[in-house]
């Protein structure tokens, strides 16, 4: 497969980056925040994106989506990261309607996809619980009581489980945290007894939720896939959701860069524009060969994930760990080559620095994508 | 998918492996040791092995030294979707490069661009059969990265062309039988403008070369003199005083060159030289947690670059590809290049310092270390190739 987008891939790229840099830019994000929605997003803004097929991107055409691959959710997700457009795109049109696509039963298919597609439905997948992303080491437990579980532990950095109308929770149903195996994934009703939802607003002024789970039963029905066998599919579902916030990432640091060029271009200091100096010019171009390398394995990522490749995990390991240092060089340089103007709220590159710090932990720094590296090397 | 390799493309993977699985001999699939497990051709052309020997013949009589030439200068005629297939499926066996040329790598993309057909008719199947063997005459001791101060004349002389002057750097002067060289045409244009692009036979009375010692202790380079060598005027290439244009394509595809040698060399995996060393813990893990992660963080950014080099391929198919990426790849290749050989003597410890033992193939591993530190130099400094994509690519004001 050629790592450039197809002519319809690109058409997609160019609506995304129509409507989204045109209703919602850094501005809109701004206003959301300092007006501190409840939500912190538009719902407005999530029913454009239904229109336009994009929350219904995953999900297959026979539950109403368009049936695409992650290379084109990638596509929409390095747009949201130029503008920094909070939105349910991730948690709700990649992790969950991959989860319920790959790994739901008919009946949840129907159930879920169609309102997925449809933008009617908000979906999160509650994975970590301690300070660093560590799926094998979840604790939430899953006790077997009658006919179904209860579930009982905590989650945090749920991203939209403040506002989510389902949880997919994953859960540990036999072994020990630490364990790779023995994980369940269950579809919870955020509104079920035991079930409580503390609204956390991070650094970056996007939304996430610490979720804790008291007891909550869930019957057979709700469990997504099969039970204590659900590492592989949460494996898969991660990987996605890894390659696209690899995508984020990119789009993150690809606008900073750009902003930064623009800047060293039109500020002047010592009577000469500071684009002039090559101390600076070397940094600008050093980051610019990174961005372009970023860019490269995010594809090949992508690409990996839509084709179920065997180098899968590889690929996605290498592009959220480099597109991690590169984003944060990048954001960085940003705010240091802007000067004291880096440095104020006015100023967007803020903006950026404080949204790559939150996309850098979620699913996985780059050391925790180095050592999986290392891993899949065997030293 | 929308580029699914047609039925003819996977026919030419299979016949292609079948091919390489039946011609490659063993030897040829193990990683290169050293300079000596390169074949260099030319006229004194020396095989290492016999399996050497067979694997080159066998290919060069597929025209498969330069699979995607035309069949009519040597090559194999294979269009790009056929030439990536043999490039994967020789790295599939880690199958050697039969050939390395600076005729392939650098003067025939520029004869094709630029050559008349009597050059091309002349050169490029010789080239392809590996009968001549080229250098480089660019730099000079006060031209090195800033290339279009070179002052080595050629003064027309009938049809001839008298050339004096000389150059440094020249890498394998003293055994290659061509020399392809820029020189002064014009003095009194300025300096991008008077330059022109000749070849000729190294054996033209009036040149001689002189080896550099490096810290390697070892001599790749040479100085090469120029005094009153008679050269035809038809030996020019392109356009006379319009060689800077021929120059720069041409160092397009050495910079590309130079990028991948990180990735020719075919070494082993880090993580496995640096086991075998330093030994693993009780989980298996290298017993040096800190170069573990050095390891892993290279090996990150490595992958990563392959991906970009791959893209690049594709890029430059579809008519995208930006013609100064090449320097983004050669600023960003050779640095790692270093990076890896850096990890490599640090896991090596002690061993590695060997500098004269059998056991330590002739410090083998220390003197391609100090190798490596050319590498960002050569072909353009770091700082020049930073300096082009500032200009070039991203329109930096007064860069």
């Amino acid at each position: 497969m050629a790592l450039v987008l197809t002519e319809e891939q690109t058409m997609l790229r160019d609506s995304a980056r129509g409507l989204i840099g045109d209703t919602a830019p850094v501005a809109h994000f701004r206003k959301l925040r300092d007006e501190r929605d409840a939500a912190g997003f538009s719902r407005d803004l999530w029913k454009s994106f239904a229109e336009m097929g994009f929350a219904g991107l995953l999900v297959p055409e026979e539950f109403g989506g368009s049936g695409l691959g992650c290379v084109e959710a990638g596509v929409v997700m390095e747009e949201i990261g130029r503008n920094l457009t909070p939105s349910p795109f991730l948690a709700t049109a990649v992790l969950a309607a991959s989860a319920i696509a790959r790994g739901g039963s008919d009946a949840q298919k129907k159930a879920y996809l169609p309102k997925i597609a449809d933008g009617s439905l908000i979906a999160a997948l509650a994975v970590d619980e301690g300070a660093k992303h560590r799926p094998s080491k979840i604790a939430l437990t899953a006790t077997r009581a009658g006919n179904g579980f209860k579930l009982k532990g905590a989650k945090a950095l749920v991203v939209d489980g403040h506002v989510a109308d389902l949880l997919i929770v994953a859960a540990r149903s036999a072994g020990q945290p630490g364990d790779a195996d023995g994980l369940t994934l269950f579809l919870v009703d955020p509104k079920a007894k035991g079930v409580s939802i503390e609204h956390t607003i991070m650094v970056d002024a996007h939304n996430a939720a610490r979720i804790s789970f008291d007891e909550v039963e869930v019957n057979a029905d709700q469990v997504l896939g099969e039970v204590d066998r659900g590492a592989a599919l949460l494996d898969t579902v991660l990987n996605i959701g890894r390659a696209a916030v690899a995508a984020e990432m990119l789009g993150v640091a690809d606008e900073a860069f750009g902003r930064t060029v623009a800047y060293l271009k039109e500020r002047k200091q010592f009577g000469k524009r500071i684009g002039e100096f090559q101390a600076l010019q070397h940094r600008a171009a050093h980051l610019y060969t990174e961005i372009e390398i970023v860019r490269a394995a995010v594809l090949k990522a992508l690409q990996a994930v839509d084709t179920d490749a065997e180098h899968a995990g590889f690929a996605v390991s290498v592009a959220k760990a480099k597109a991690g240092t590169v984003t944060t060089l990048a954001v960085q340089e940003g705010v240091q080559m802007h000067g004291g103007m880096g440095m104020t709220d006015q100023f967007d590159v803020g903006l950026f620095m404080k949204r790559a710090r939150v996309l850098q932990e979620l699913f996985g720094d780059a050391n925790y994508h180095a050592e999986a590296l290392a891993e899949w090397k065997k030293y | 998918m929308s580029d699914a390799a047609s039925p003819d493309l996977d026919q030419f993977r299979s016949d292609t492996r079948a091919w390489l699985e039946a011609n490659c001999p063993a030897e040829m699939r193990t990683p290169m040791q050293g300079d000596e497990d390169n074949f260099w051709g030319g006229r004194n052309a020396k095989f290492a092995s016999d399996a050497q020997k067979v694997w080159f013949e066998r290919m060069r009589d597929k025209g498969w030294t330069v699979p995607d030439w035309p069949t009519q200068y040597g090559g194999g005629g294979l269009d790009p979707a056929q030439a990536k297939v043999l490039r994967e499926e020789m790295a599939a066996i880690g199958a050697r490069s039969p050939l390395s040329s600076f005729g392939i790598w650098m003067l025939g993309p520029a004869l094709l661009k630029y050559g008349n057909e009597a050059q091309k008719a002349e050169h490029l199947p010789q080239i392809a059969r590996g009968e001549i063997r080229w250098c480089q005459g660019y730099s000079e001791p006060n031209a090195g990265s800033d290339l279009a101060s070179l002052q080595t004349r050629a003064v027309p002389d009938g049809d001839d062309f008298i050339i004096n002057g000389s150059k440094i750097w020249t890498s394998y002067a003293n055994y290659a039988d061509w020399i392809f060289c820029l020189v002064r045409t014009d003095a009194s244009a300025k300096k991008h403008d008077g330059i022109s692009f000749i070849l000729f036979d190294m054996t033209s009375p009036g040149v001689t070369t002189k080896p550099i010692l490096l810290i390697s202790g070892k001599s790749p380079f040479c100085e090469t003199f120029f005094d009153n060598v008679r050269v035809p005027q038809s030996h020019v290439v392109g356009t006379v005083n319009r060689g800077w244009d021929v120059a720069k394509y041409l160092l397009q595809h050495e910079r590309a060159m130079i990028s991948g040698m990180g990735g020719r060399d075919g070494g082993r995996p880090l993580g496995q030289v640096a086991a075998d060393s330093l030994g693993t813990d009780d989980r298996g893990k290298l017993d040096d947690p800190i170069l573990r992660g050095q390891i892993a963080s290279f090996d990150i950014d490595e992958a990563a670059l392959a991906c970009a080099a791959e893209r690049a391929v594709d890029l430059a198919k579809a008519g995208q590809l930006h013609p100064a990426f090449s320097s983004a790849m050669k600023y960003y290749g050779t640095e790692l290049n270093k990076r890896r050989h850096e990890i490599l003597m640090s896991a090596g410890g002690i061993d590695a310092l060997e500098w004269e033992s059998e056991r330590s193939n002739d410090g083998a591993r220390a003197r391609a270390w100090l190798r490596t530190k050319a590498n960002s130099i050569e072909g353009g400094t770091s700082e020049v190739m930073l300096g082009i994509v500032a200009k070039r690519i991203l329109d930096l004001p007064g860069a």
